[in-house]
């Protein structure tokens, strides 16, 4: 049933990485008509779904419906809007390409960045009657942002305009007029229609007018991705992993090459070191690696650098700043400010920042900036962000996939998309917020006092005895010299968060500021014991965004029976008698964590061998390491 | 590079993200040609070996050549082989079609193993290509404390930033392979002489092209007989991998529905 190519021909057949092209444009415009269209003109659909599509348009009172094979989720079809981008293999003459579907509807750019973001170039698909609209603009700003810079205009429906030479080329220099605006040059601008094939596949006859390619003609123009091999070496390190006594650095280069015997530099650290070998399994073996390969090589000395670390080359260094002007589209749904504090996610590295200023802020209706407070939902803007340390980075170019980062926010969503464009001075008038880092390091601290820092975050019913345990605890271990100090709710709400009340919203910020303090207490070396109700799984998680890796869940547990016949404060008392309401147990939920680091069951158990587990468990986790000790 | 060292350096930078970010982390392993494909890459990827235990969700109902490749492998490879066992049909959503139905025992099997063993990450090696609602995925896709996949409400995912899990109970199904397509993993199967069962290779004039329960799926008429003769074949075929499928055409959306569950 089949031609039987011999192998030595199949293998030479498509080598080349396939050319992603993001289809984009206003709702209604035709971006899907115009995919499946082209699919089934250029021979790419399989068998039987050109029957499955006529099928399912006749089954919903439907003409054809070209769109249907991309929206192929059920819930599209029924609402019949894209809600999520699709990517679909596409083969033109041996050429290959990834189509990229993006949704047209405002609250679903996030999907349209996920689709478009590592694109090479870009059809905007524009109604040639109705022109530019709001999402044609929006759009065009983000392939602007994201570097796309290869921009096919298809001016699609021109049937509307009963293929009228003179009411096309005015939509067309409209259209030019406006991404002129930004920087994106047109390479082409293609009248077509995308529901009945004219200019897609094959040249209409009704514009005989028209003497420029097909869109498949035009597809097969878009330049190679240019090699990134011969810039400036950038190594991002990804993980370092020890295998049977040999350390490996790996990470995937994004810029340049590196070679065996060469010498590299890692980090702000700024220590030298060669490159001893290129380590792999079941390929041939390397002397040398290029840009978009995944390596793991091995260092000489052995040093152990971090991930996120950049090892360069000495006389190529990036830049090196703490304040960094940038791009910025932003995807959350409420306004951004000055002051908001996110991570920045570069490559592997991750910075805390600040957001320093907002430079300007673009309009979308005529694509002005101006100054202003905040960026709105899904805007875009120009920012300074502010770091506490130095950050190394390469200013974003397009063809290069360094030099831009997301920022997340404290639950770890992607909350915005940031090209970097330089370091910024600081201006007069920028809200100065500068976070400084401490010259005393977490290992200094550590060996002066003779173990680490942490907090021991105990959750539980009240009266599951947390602050009892929290106490006996604290006494137990300054008896042994640790420096340790106990943040109980009740003390906390007596001063520092006096001004909350016990609603959800309040509790969650009480729960905030009590991370905040441990997390100062912690980073000043100290070992903290947190003794908080804590309820509700996402508060918890919380806190674990604000403290990080060295956050330990304790669940006090008892039963509510147990702690209501305790009942210390009197507080269930007054609960069921409805003197107090919203009690965590009685008329308020509380989740019990899933994994917590200690579980200790205090219904039954003595308070006293509670403190010993409790003790102990706290003098494993914050001793000392061999390496540490060793050097104190 | 060509395309496959393209292909070949991504997941090798997927794999190390999930490696890096995801514990306790492990890998599905179907015993077919991608999920093979996939513990090659892993070798690849931590230099000769799989740093990470690879589970088997056994429905019972395989190919008994699919058992034998299992049992040879997992010691070749060294693997650190977890098996997991499916509830009964009888069990399962009864408004789903027959083959469906049957497939969601698969579901449930492995939402008892990602409970068991706590997991945060579970690595499996569906593509894109494969079938529209896996053209949708995130290479990174969260899932909540019921297992469920919100197509809805995605996180977005850019410039190789992914999703970590930031609730209790929440884990991430990572997709190493999610822009591979058929004839890519048959390529590069040849290329690096990846082992599989025989199969997928024809005798009598039929094959597999796709390889799962020995009650709901169907051989093709092929006479591929090589890994040569199977390349050609896709190069020419104008019918879809996952014909052979029962459960991907018992209705519109019962492929949707079991993905939308927890389904690969």
């Amino acid at each position: 049933m089949t031609a039987s190519l011999p192998s030595s021909l199949t293998s030479f057949v498509h080598q080349e990485p396939a050319t992603p092209i993001v289809i984009v444009g206003h709702v209604d415009h035709g971006k899907s008509t115009l995919i499946g269209r082209l699919l089934h003109d250029t021979d790419n659909l399989p068998d039987g779904k050109v029957a499955q599509i006529i099928a399912s348009s006749k089954k919903r009172g439907l003409k054809t419906e070209w769109s249907f094979l991309l929206d192929s989720l059920q819930i599209e079809r029924d609402q019949g809007v894209t809600v999520d981008s699709t990517r679909i293999p596409f083969l033109l003459d041996k050429r290959e390409f990834v189509i990229v579907d993006a949704p047209g509807h405002r609250q679903f750019l996030r999907n349209m960045i996920t689709g478009a973001a590592d694109a090479e170039a870009a059809v905007l698909v524009v109604d040639a009657a109705e022109g530019a609209r709001e999402q044609t603009r929006r759009h065009a700003m983000l392939l602007h942002l994201i570097g796309i810079r290869h921009v096919i205009v298809l001016l699609n429906k021109v049937d509307l305009l009963a293929f009228d030479q003179a009411k096309i080329e005015a939509a067309e220099k409209s259209v030019a007029e406006l991404l002129k605006k930004l920087d994106l040059e047109v390479a082409l601008s293609i009248p077509a229609s995308a529901r009945d094939g004219d200019n897609i596949a094959s040249r209409s006859d009704q514009m005989p007018w028209y003497k420029g390619p097909t869109l498949t003609e035009a597809l097969a123009q878009v330049p190679l991705p240019a090699s990134r091999a011969d810039l400036p070496l950038r190594l991002p390190v990804q993980d370092v992993y020890r295998f049977e006594d040999k350390r490996y650095v790996a990470g995937r280069i994004e810029r340049g090459r590196l070679r065996v015997g060469d010498t590299v530099i890692i980090g702000t650290q700024k220590t030298p070191a060669k490159i001893a070998s290129i380590a792999s399994w079941h390929t041939a073996p390397q002397v040398s690696a290029a840009a978009g390969q995944s390596v793991a090589v091995t260092l000489e000395p052995d040093v152990i650098p971090d991930r996120g670390d950049l090892l360069h080359k000495q006389d190529t260094p990036p830049v090196a700043a703490s304040r960094i002007r940038t791009r910025l589209f932003w995807l959350r749904q409420e306004p951004l400010r000055v002051g908001e504090s996110f991570h920045l996610r570069l490559a592997t590295a991750e910075h805390a920042v600040t957001v320093a200023a907002i430079n300007s802020v673009v309009n979308l209706d005529d694509l002005t900036e101006y100054a202003g407070e905040e960026v709105p939902a899904e805007g875009f803007a120009e920012i300074t962000l502010a770091a506490a340390e130095t950050i190394l980075f390469d200013a974003f170019a397009p063809g290069t996939a360094d030099g831009r980062g997301v920022l997340v926010d404290r639950q770890q969503r992607i909350v915005g998309g940031a090209p970097l464009l330089g370091p910024a001075a600081i201006a007069e008038g920028d809200k100065l917020i500068h976070p400084t880092g401490s010259t005393v390091t977490e290992q200094d601290r550590a060996r002066a006092r003779g173990h680490r820092g942490g907090v021991f975050w105990l959750t539980g019913l009240s009266g599951s005895g947390k602050s009892t345990l929290a106490r006996t605890t604290e006494t137990a271990l300054f008896a042994e010299g640790v420096d340790v100090t106990v943040l109980d709710g009740d003390t906390l709400r007596a001063g520092l968060c006096k001004d909350l009340g016990f609603s959800e919203a309040d509790r969650t910020e009480n729960v905030r500021r009590a991370a905040e303090v441990a997390r100062i207490l912690r980073d000043a070396g100290q070992v903290v014991l947190v003794a908080l109700i804590s309820p509700l799984q996402s508060d918890r998680a919380l806190a674990r965004q604000i403290l990080g890796e060295e956050f330990a869940e304790v669940f006090v547990d008892a039963d509510l029976a147990t702690c209501e016949q305790r009942d210390p404060k009197g507080l269930y008392a007054a609960a069921r008698s409805g003197k107090i309401s919203a009690f965590t147990g009685i008329d308020s939920p509380y989740e019990a964590p899933v994994r917590p680091a200690l579980h200790l069951k205090t219904s039954a158990g003595s308070v006293e061998s509670e403190t010993k587990t409790l003790a102990s468990f706290i003098k494993e986790t914050v001793k000392l390491s061999g390496a540490l000790k060793a050097r104190s | 590079m060509d395309h496959l060292d393209q292909l070949e350096a991504q997941s090798v930078f997927i794999l190390r993200e999930a490696y890096r970010k995801l514990k306790p982390l492990a890998m599905l392993w179907s015993l077919g040609k991608d999920s093979n494909v996939m513990v090659w890459l892993a070798k690849k990827a931590f230099l000769g070996r799989v740093p990470f235990p690879v589970m088997h969700v056994d429905t019972g109902k395989k190919f008994p050549e699919m058992y034998a490749f299992r049992d040879e492998y997992s010691k070749k490879w060294e693997l650190d082989l977890l098996l997991g066992t499916c509830p009964p049909v009888e069990e399962m959503d009864p408004s789903l079609p027959p083959a469906a139905r049957s497939a969601a025992r698969k579901t449930a099997g492995l939402a008892a193993m990602i409970e068991t063993h706590k997991l945060q990450g579970v690595i499996a090696g569906i593509r894109r290509d494969e079938q529209g609602t896996r053209a949708k995925e995130r290479v990174f896709s969260p899932r909540g404390a019921s297992h469920k996949w919100d197509i809805r409400n995605q996180p977005p995912e850019f410039w190789d930033q992914y999703a970590t899990p930031h609730e209790e109970g929440m884990h991430i199904r990572v997709h190493p392979l999610l822009s591979w397509r058929e004839i890519d993993i048959w390529r590069y199967i040849e290329r690096e002489g990846i082992p599989l069962v025989d199969l997928y290779f024809a005798k009598n004039g039929k094959r597999y092209r796709s390889l799962g329960d020995q009650d709901i799926t169907s051989p093709v008429e092929s006479n591929a007989s090589t890994l040569a003769e199977v390349i050609a074949e896709l190069e020419t075929t104008r019918t879809s991998e996952r014909s052979g499928r029962a459960m991907d055409h018992e209705s519109e959306d019962a492929f949707e529905r079991l993905r939308v569950a927890g389904y690969l």
